[in-house]
């Protein structure tokens, strides 16, 4: 029989807001244990919520982002559970009217194009870390993360292979990144990842039992793990055994999921309306004050950049691929680089400089307006390009300035026709063989003497310059 | 509705209560004949009722984003059960 | 000059005029709590010295104080947050816990130049009626020591019944200021929902609570109310309103003044001494050119259940942060997380919390949410509707605060349900969000203080304190105090 493998996603994104959800408390990453707490994300008795404006910003702008509909009159619950991690023992959440439903993100696989359906975005809190001591057999509760905000994006079981699960991951993390509503920085938890899934014959409609599996830290894990369960359940159907609807932990390490002991019983989370918190309207002016705002997203930028500057599709993709690169290349062009120059540079120098370096786009420190300006000195006929590369490198790290470089090293390419006049004279008597190859028909060299005079010119001449004065001697 | 021991179990269960054989019985007596009472809501027609879970139309209560100092932990800490200078202890958690 | 008799606003104003010194004050009241409270267990905490240490401060700057309760020593009930000072809802569970922060009414005070001499005693996690729940023993009613006091704020209203403090603050989810009032012949008043901020008010049911005043009069109320309300920006159900100015309005005036009698507040039910005794408040009002009208309330048997559900969902969930491992008491003995978490609970919580987290975590259940919690939400809704038709007809509503006078120890809590069933006056206004006020009205044939209660509409304070005031301006109840506690 052949099998399909049905998945649907649960995502959470932590959002790149200063504070925490409901209270004052910085979100920065790290900091010693329980020292960015205070009473309220400690759940201490008698503290009370205060929702950050810029989380419910940030999750109406993933929601229009997403396709979402957004709930114009939307609410918090809590859901109830008990475990250390969890202070208060309810997280704030949202069931019953989540910020944004009925989604969508069309996604571009190997296979062709789909379309993913969002079921809901809601808004919650994060909850503390929990370490292990075996020293003291005592488990050590950390709360700096508790209370970070986070939204949590459910799709529908859209999904048939780990590719397209992968495909609509870069394709969400790219476009929260350009909303800047979070880095996504999975090595830092700010995107993780539950995968709903089951298996049925092909041509079934019907979903078979589904377990859920956590701990997915990677792109590689989430990939292998799909690989790994889809053939789990199979087998056990094969069999003739049942799949067990559960909550399996993946164990990178071990490149196996087993299941998690469920949590002393059956899950009843007893949501209820939050009552220490007021329900949330939004005005159209505000959806609409949003909606302006929303910056082009990537997708966006690489239809335009094909469009209106005619790049190649690599190009736009690699330009795209971060934010800042976009914003860098975009600034190019606003500084009156051509758009195809400004590309050139970006595929060539850029993302070279930048690989080579392992840096993020956004740590880089060369500004826009100071390669526009080597760009430009290229363009007026001052620097000739191999030496512009050069210059490129030597300011890239530190943003130093191109024109005091290039009169330091005295780089400025010689145009004087005069002059490389001379030179061609000069190296056509230095080498009567090539010349007469030349004239000969072995336009092989002509090469050798052009280089022969870059040579004697430092390099800094323009090409140009010395083939219309070699040629103009040797047809003569 | 009838409130059993086996119900009594399971709401003692979520909630991390345990009683005793005897107080179970007494238990789903009392909340049976509390529970029985509040049934008499279903005299009341409430078709069409929004549910009213906020008394007042207040709505978008919403604060600024901007940091403010954490509280001193050894404040935080000095209640804990167990003490520690860095985090709340507790037994092994299960996973 | 007997300072325990005079009222929070007549001892400010002696203080403010030289004539007795905050240190004077304090150890009148540190005096009269060692001399009683052996007797009434009203206190938990006494913070004598803290209040000495206070008293000094305060001293220094009586010439510059603007607040009129500049100097008054008060006391709070036991699950309002102090820095620094033990706060233990009476449970075993927080016997321990000293707050690393103060609640915002508790900053209000200071600012108003309050002296705080402790914290009292109350039903565990303010559940129960009778401020018999407390882990640490039932407080006792100064009227007549074999009664309760009432509750769940019973050691706030002993405490001011018997000259142990000019005021103290209390909390009130269901009637847990105005029914101990009652009981304890002073007067006491739960605000508008949202006027007093809950920062710091350890939650019992977050929808319901709010915190105010128990005192000796009308006027001292107002004054209190007027240093107590205002919005916080920590509590997100705190409301903008117009704050400030309670005493300044309080005229007693009450000519034109419509005041509703719900008819089902008067049936069945009611004990006949306290019915009269209620009845003749609408009597001397109506001398003083107020109009009185009998109307209907129809959702009167709906508002007890409706009541306890949400009550009791909310406490479910509020109470699960008691776990033995952030702060409080912590079970010993045990293996694991689960049967941590079990054994704290269980031998750390009364039977009465246990019942309500049980009732709660019930009509939250899969399977029960929309017969239960949901059915009880939009009988609130109705339950609200009727109050906003009952003010379209009249500026203020008078009613008993409960069925009968204090009860004897031990007689309420072996029947949970009649316990539940004696909130019925009371319970409706926390539902609604309105402001209740509790004042004396008589006593019975036992001697025992009787109660009668006005509600008002949203932010209708002054209306009520104004009835409370001219009332109290025909009336000498509210001036009686216990005779030292035994039978008549």
């Amino acid at each position: 029989m052949t099998w399909e493998t049905v998945i649907g996603l649960e995502t959470h994104v932590e959002l790149a807001t200063k504070t925490k959800i409901f209270c004052s408390c910085t979100t920065a990453f790290g900091g010693a244990p329980n020292t960015h707490c205070c009473p309220v994300c400690t759940g201490m008795p008698g503290t009370l919520p205060v929702l950050n404006k810029k989380v419910l910003e940030f999750a109406v702008k993933a929601g229009l982002a997403l396709n979402c509909s957004i709930t114009r009159y939307s609410r918090f619950d809590r859901k109830n559970y008990f475990y250390p991690d969890l202070p208060k023992a309810y997280q704030i959440s949202q069931l019953y009217l989540p910020i944004a439903r009925d989604g969508a993100v069309p996604i571009r696989t190997d296979t062709g194009d789909k379309t993913i359906r969002i079921h809901e975005l809601h808004m919650e809190e994060d909850a503390g870390k929990l370490v292990h001591d075996p020293w003291l057999e005592q488990t050590r509760a950390d709360y700096n993360r508790c209370g970070v905000p986070l939204i949590e994006i459910v799709t529908e079981p859209d999904f048939r292979t780990a590719g397209e699960v992968i495909a609509y991951l870069e394709k969400l993390k790219e476009m929260l990144q350009y909303l800047g509503v979070s880095d996504c920085k999975m090595q830092e938890g700010s995107l993780r990842c539950d995968v709903n899934l089951s298996v049925r014959p092909l041509g079934s409609c019907e979903l078979g039992t589904r377990t859920e599996m956590k701990n997915l830290n990677s792109f590689k894990a989430i990939a292998r793990a799909i690989g790994y369960e889809a053939r789990r359940q199979i087998e056990l159907i094969e069999e003739g055994k049942r799949v067990v609807q559960e909550t399996r932990r993946w164990d990178e390490n071990k490149d196996a999921s087993y299941a998690m002991r469920s949590k002393e019983n059956a899950q009843d989370y007893r949501y209820f309306p939050e009552p220490d918190i007021p329900p949330i309207e939004l005005s159209q002016k505000y959806l609409d004050g949003l909606r302006a705002s929303q910056p082009e997203l990537a997708e966006a930028k690489r239809a335009r950049y094909q469009a209106d500057y005619g790049l190649p599709a690599y190009d736009c993709e690699m330009i795209t691929s971060h934010r800042a690169l976009a914003a860098f290349f975009e600034a190019l062009v606003e500084l009156g680089v051509p758009p195809k120059q400004g590309a050139n540079w970006m595929m060539g120098q850029v993302l070279g400089a930048l690989s080579q370096r392992a840096m993020e786009p956004k740590d880089m420190k060369l500004t826009p307006s100071t390669l526009a300006r080597l760009i430009s000195l290229v363009g007026e006929g001052r620097l000739n390009r191999n030496t512009a590369v050069k210059v490129f490198e030597a300011v890239f790290d530190t943003n130093g300035d191109v024109d005091e470089y290039v009169a330091a090293h005295g780089l400025e390419q010689v145009n004087d026709s005069q002059l490389v006049q001379e030179i061609c004279v000069k190296v056509l008597q230095a080498h009567p063989q090539s010349v007469s190859d030349y004239r000969g028909g072995k336009e092989k060299a002509f090469g050798f003497l052009v280089g022969q005079v870059m040579r004697a010119l430092k390099g800094k001449a323009n090409p140009q310059t010395v083939n219309e004065a070699l040629r103009k001697l040797l047809d003569a | 509705m009838n409130i059993d021991t086996v119900m009594v179990d399971y709401i003692s269960q979520l909630s991390r209560l345990e009683l005793e054989a005897e107080e179970k019985q007494d238990m789903a007596a009392q909340l049976g004949q509390v529970i029985a009472y509040m049934d008499v809501l279903n005299k009341l027609d409430t078709d069409g009722v929004e549910p009213m879970s906020h008394v007042f139309p207040v709505k978008n209560v919403l604060r600024e984003d901007e940091v403010l100092p954490s509280q001193d932990r050894a404040e935080l800490l000095s209640g804990s059960p167990v003490p520690d200078e860095e985090a709340f202890l507790t037994p092994k958690a299960v996973e | 000059m007997e300072l325990t008799k005079l009222t929070a606003l007549e001892l400010g104003a002696a203080i403010k005029r030289g004539e007795v010194s905050v240190r004077q004050a304090v150890q009148a009241a540190l005096d009269s709590i060692s001399a009683q409270n052996k007797r009434l267990n009203a206190f938990l905490t006494v913070t004598g010295e803290r209040a000495l240490e206070r008293a000094e401060q305060l001293q220094a700057g009586v010439k510059h104080a603007q607040s009129p309760l500049y100097g008054v020593p008060m006391a709070l009930k036991d699950n309002i947050c102090t820095k620094g000072v033990k706060t233990s809802c009476a449970s075993k569970i927080l016997g321990d816990f000293t707050p690393p922060y103060d609640a915002d009414v508790v900053e209000r005070l200071a600012r108003a130049g309050a002296v705080s001499l402790g914290k009292l005693n109350m039903d565990e996690f303010a559940m129960g009626s009778t401020s018999e729940t407390s882990f640490y023993g039932p407080v006792k009613n100064p009227w007549d020591l074999q009664r309760v006091p009432g509750g769940s704020s019973g050691g706030a209203a002993a405490a001011v019944a018997a000259g142990m403090g000019w005021y103290a603050i209390g909390s009130d989810t269901g009637g847990s200021i105005r029914q101990p009032a009652s009981y304890c012949g002073v007067t006491g008043m739960k605000p508008t929902y949202g006027s007093v901020s809950r920062y710091g008010l350890i939650a019992y049911a977050s929808s319901l609570d709010q915190i105010g005043p128990l005192c000796r009069d009308a006027a001292d109320c107002a004054a209190i109310l007027d240093a107590l309300m205002g919005r916080d920006p920590k509590d997100s159900t705190s409301l903008d309103g117009p704050y400030g100015n309670l005493l300044h309005g309080l005229t007693g005036d009450v000519r034109g003044r419509t005041i509703g009698l719900p008819i089902q507040c008067f049936g069945d039910g009611l004990d006949s001494e306290v019915k009269a005794a209620v009845l003749a408040v609408a009597d001397v009002l109506k001398a003083r050119g107020a109009q009185v009208v009998e109307l209907p309330f129809p959702v009167m048997e709906y508002v007890v259940p409706t009541y306890y559900i949400i009550a009791a969902a909310e406490a479910s969930s509020n109470l699960s942060r008691f776990d033995g491992i952030k702060y409080g008491w912590r079970a010993e003995g045990c293996q694991g997380l689960g049967e941590l978490y079990r054994k704290t609970r269980t031998q750390g919580f009364g039977s009465e919390v246990k019942r309500r987290i049980l009732l709660g975590t019930f009509v939250l259940s899969s399977g029960y949410y929309d017969a239960y919690y949901k059915k009880a939400l939009q009988a609130k809704a109705v339950i609200k509707e009727a109050f906003d038709r009952a003010f379209a007809r009249c500026d203020l509503l008078l009613t008993p605060v409960a069925p009968a006078t204090a009860p004897k120890l031990g007689e309420s809590l072996s029947d949970p349900l009649q316990m539940y069933l004696s909130d019925v006056y009371t319970v409706s206004v926390n539902l609604a969000g309105l402001p209740g006020l509790s004042m004396p009205c008589g006593f019975d044939g036992k001697g025992l203080p009787i109660g009668a209660q006005l509600i008002g509409p949203h932010f209708g304070e002054g209306v009520l304190l104004n009835a409370a005031h001219a009332f109290q301006k025909d009336t000498d109840y509210h001036k009686r105090t216990p005779k030292g506690g035994e039978p008549a």
